[in-house]
């Protein structure tokens, strides 16, 4: 009955394990108190979230005046953080999502953390238009509510609308897909552990759940469906951030290269932040028998696809500005790449150009500590191509006069060192009060060798 | 009346799925069977239907649409009508992202939420039927014993091919189970070892 076993496959889980013993390595981060190392990491990113409530205090009570914003880059450091966090979530639905309608099994050991991450990372890409309104607390006015203002509707033909739109959209399905996917190992928790208070907040979060195949039926259809909703919905997310820039006239910004090139680097960048995240925490929380090795190539080969076609898109985009003629859009991609923001144009070509090109070598793919540092350079790569993308094409733009230069304050500065904190603080403390890895999928990637005919 | 229920457990995916199988061509009736994971082919075994939840978030998904298309031609149309950068104020081709984005949301959420209906799943519910280590670690089949022939014992051998660890009879008003499901219950309780 065991047709589907291969000798040929790959496991995916190391160390022929039963079920049982599944259920309680994954949980056993959940059931110790934290180390030393999870105590220190947290109190890094604790204090820097500190800083950047501290920092986003001040600027909401002072004014968007504490920025280096200026009539030229009236959009500069905010939306370069706000499209490099949303860029990060990407990762995550498309593990989740697309590598399950792929059916690439090896997806299970990483697509629940891969998840959190973009939930996280869109709460912290969400702050930044936040903040930018000035008034946060008049947040709503972005949604289409009878008011008695007119009805003043907001305008359903602008791209910034389309944006409030899609990232919540993409919030609210990823939330619930995430906590779909939660549903049945919330259960097993609350029926494993001993503790009352636990068997209670699993017990109510659980909702019930006692592993009837009718429902699993049911589930499996629903988790199905929300994979098949969630693959266009991220593709459409970064499309419509990328719209953002694409349908104004500025040149650098106004090309149609753009929706795809997002998606691409948005799933480069996430892949880098996984890789970050992933590479941590099976050291920390001792799980290298669920994340492989064989998971980190493979997710190394995916940042190398994706980082592929950014380069390609780096240089399209050059050919296009020489081929169209245009003198604006040749001045522009000239003034990238030699003017005075070259520096960070060159972090962003060697970062996210050169640098993923080492994954064609199978010796650093299967490098750990490689591996990490090339992830670090991914992330930083796809922070400047954001940076590049928004304050090069604005701070010279059709009339010299307008010419200007941006430096960021040190608001703007703790503002980013403070979200990373706020990301950081949030999977810490994820990593250590629900299973970090899908306990049940995994199961169901080691039954094919956990047969009771194998086993004699 | 309360009913009889046979409750075999099985430790091996293979085996739960070869003895719900053997059980539904020898005509008993299936009630359910308990799994810590989604088990490949069981909605075949048991001889499930297709669900219909493909349906419900069709619809849903239709709505959202249908919502956010009407809705935005009423603001831009009817309510406040405004040229906006020389465009009709009837500018479909616009209106597309949005009326996507209330499509997957409406699509997603709406499937969420039958799911939970339909599966009676809600905070504070206690789990009906719950079986001991089901969500952890033993696959649990459940049939009905309509007659005399159908006890524990007279299934023994039946389920023996399939490795059963342990076959136990249950006495229930309901699949419902009030009170600390595991454990509780067991009229006549068998041990069989099968290695």
């Amino acid at each position: 009955m065991s047709a589907h076993y291969s000798p040929l496959r790959v496991k995916l889980v190391e160390g022929n394990k039963s079920l049982g013993q599944i259920t309680d390595e994954i949980c056993r981060p959940m059931n110790r108190l934290p180390s030393k190392s999870w105590w220190l990491a947290f109190l890094v990113a604790f204090s820097a979230l500190m800083m950047g409530i501290g920092a986003i205090t001040y600027q909401v009570l002072v004014g968007i005046g504490t920025w280096g914003l200026n009539t030229s880059v009236g959009w500069a450091f905010d939306i370069t953080n706000f499209v490099f966090w949303i860029g990060i979530g990407h990762a995550g639905t498309l593990i989740s999502a697309i590598l399950f309608l792929f059916r690439q099994k090896w997806r299970t050991s990483i697509n629940r953390s891969a998840e959190a991450m973009t939930l996280f990372a869109v709460m912290c890409a969400g702050l930044f238009p936040l903040i930018h309104m000035g008034r946060p607390w008049l947040a709503f006015w972005v949604g289409p509510y009878p008011n008695t203002r007119g009805s003043l509707w907001p305008n359903p033909r602008s791209p910034l609308l389309w944006d409030v739109f899609a990232i919540s959209t993409y919030f609210l399905v990823s939330a619930g897909f995430w906590y779909v996917g939660l549903i049945p190992d919330l259960a097993t928790i609350r029926d494993k552990s001993t503790s009352k208070i636990k068997k209670f907040i699993f017990g109510v979060l659980s909702l019930g759940w006692n592993g009837s195949n009718r429902i699993w039926s049911r589930y499996e259809t629903v988790y199905m469906l929300l994979a098949g909703l969630a693959t266009p919905l991220v593709l459409s997310v970064h499309s419509i951030v990328s719209m953002d820039f694409a349908t104004s006239v500025i040149p650098g910004w106004h090309t149609t290269i753009f929706p795809p090139y997002f998606v691409a680097g948005a799933v480069f960048s996430g892949f880098g932040m996984v890789l970050t995240l992933m590479i941590i925490a099976r050291k920390v929380l001792n799980l290298h028998e669920y994340i492989t090795t064989t998971h980190i190539e493979r997710m190394c080969k995916i940042a190398l696809l994706t980082g592929s076609m950014v380069g390609l898109a780096y240089g399209t985009e050059f050919f296009i500005a020489w081929y169209s003629g245009s003198i604006y859009e040749r001045f522009t991609f000239l003034n990238r790449a030699f003017g005075p923001f070259a520096w960070a144009y060159w972090i962003m070509v060697s970062c996210n150009v050169i640098t993923p090109q080492l994954f064609w070598f199978k010796k650093l793919r299967t490098n750990v500590k490689w591996v990490f540092i090339i992830s670090i350079f991914i992330n930083i790569g796809m922070w400047f191509e954001r940076f590049v993308i928004i304050v090069t094409s604005l701070h010279r733009d059709y009339l010299p006069s307008n010419w200007t230069g941006y430096v960021p304050t040190k608001i703007e500065v703790m503002t980013l060192i403070g979200v990373f904190g706020l990301f950081f603080t949030l999977f810490l403390i994820f990593c250590r009060v629900l299973p970090m890895i899908s306990i049940g999928e995994v199961k169901s990637v080691v039954s094919y060798a956990n047969t009771r005919n194998k086993e004699h | 009346m309360s009913q009889t229920y046979v409750v075999a457990y099985f430790e091996h995916e293979d085996d739960i799925l070869g003895a719900t199988r053997k059980s539904r061509e020898s005509g008993h009736t299936i009630v359910d069977v308990f799994t810590p994971y989604a088990v490949h082919g069981m909605d075949e075994a048991m001889g499930l239907r297709f669900s219909r939840m493909t349906w419900v978030c069709f619809i849903f998904g239709m709505l959202g649409a249908l919502g956010a298309v009407f809705g935005q031609m009423y603001i831009t149309m009817v309510d406040w009508p405004a040229v906006i950068g020389g465009k009709p104020l009837n500018s479909l081709p616009a209106y597309i992202p949005i009326t996507f984005e209330c499509a997957v949301l409406f699509g997603g959420l709406g499937s969420i939420v039958v799911l939970f209906a339909r599966s009676k799943l809600f905070p504070f519910k206690k789990p009906d039927f719950l079986l001991p280590s089901v969500t952890n670690d033993k696959f649990a089949l459940v049939l009905k014993a309509d007659s005399a022939t159908i006890t524990a014992k007279d299934l023994q051998p039946f389920f023996a091919d399939f490795g059963a660890t342990h076959i136990e009879e249950r006495l229930e008003d309901t699949l419902t189970v009030a009170e600390g499901a595991p454990g509780s219950g067991p009229v006549h309780q068998t041990e069989t070892t099968h290695h």
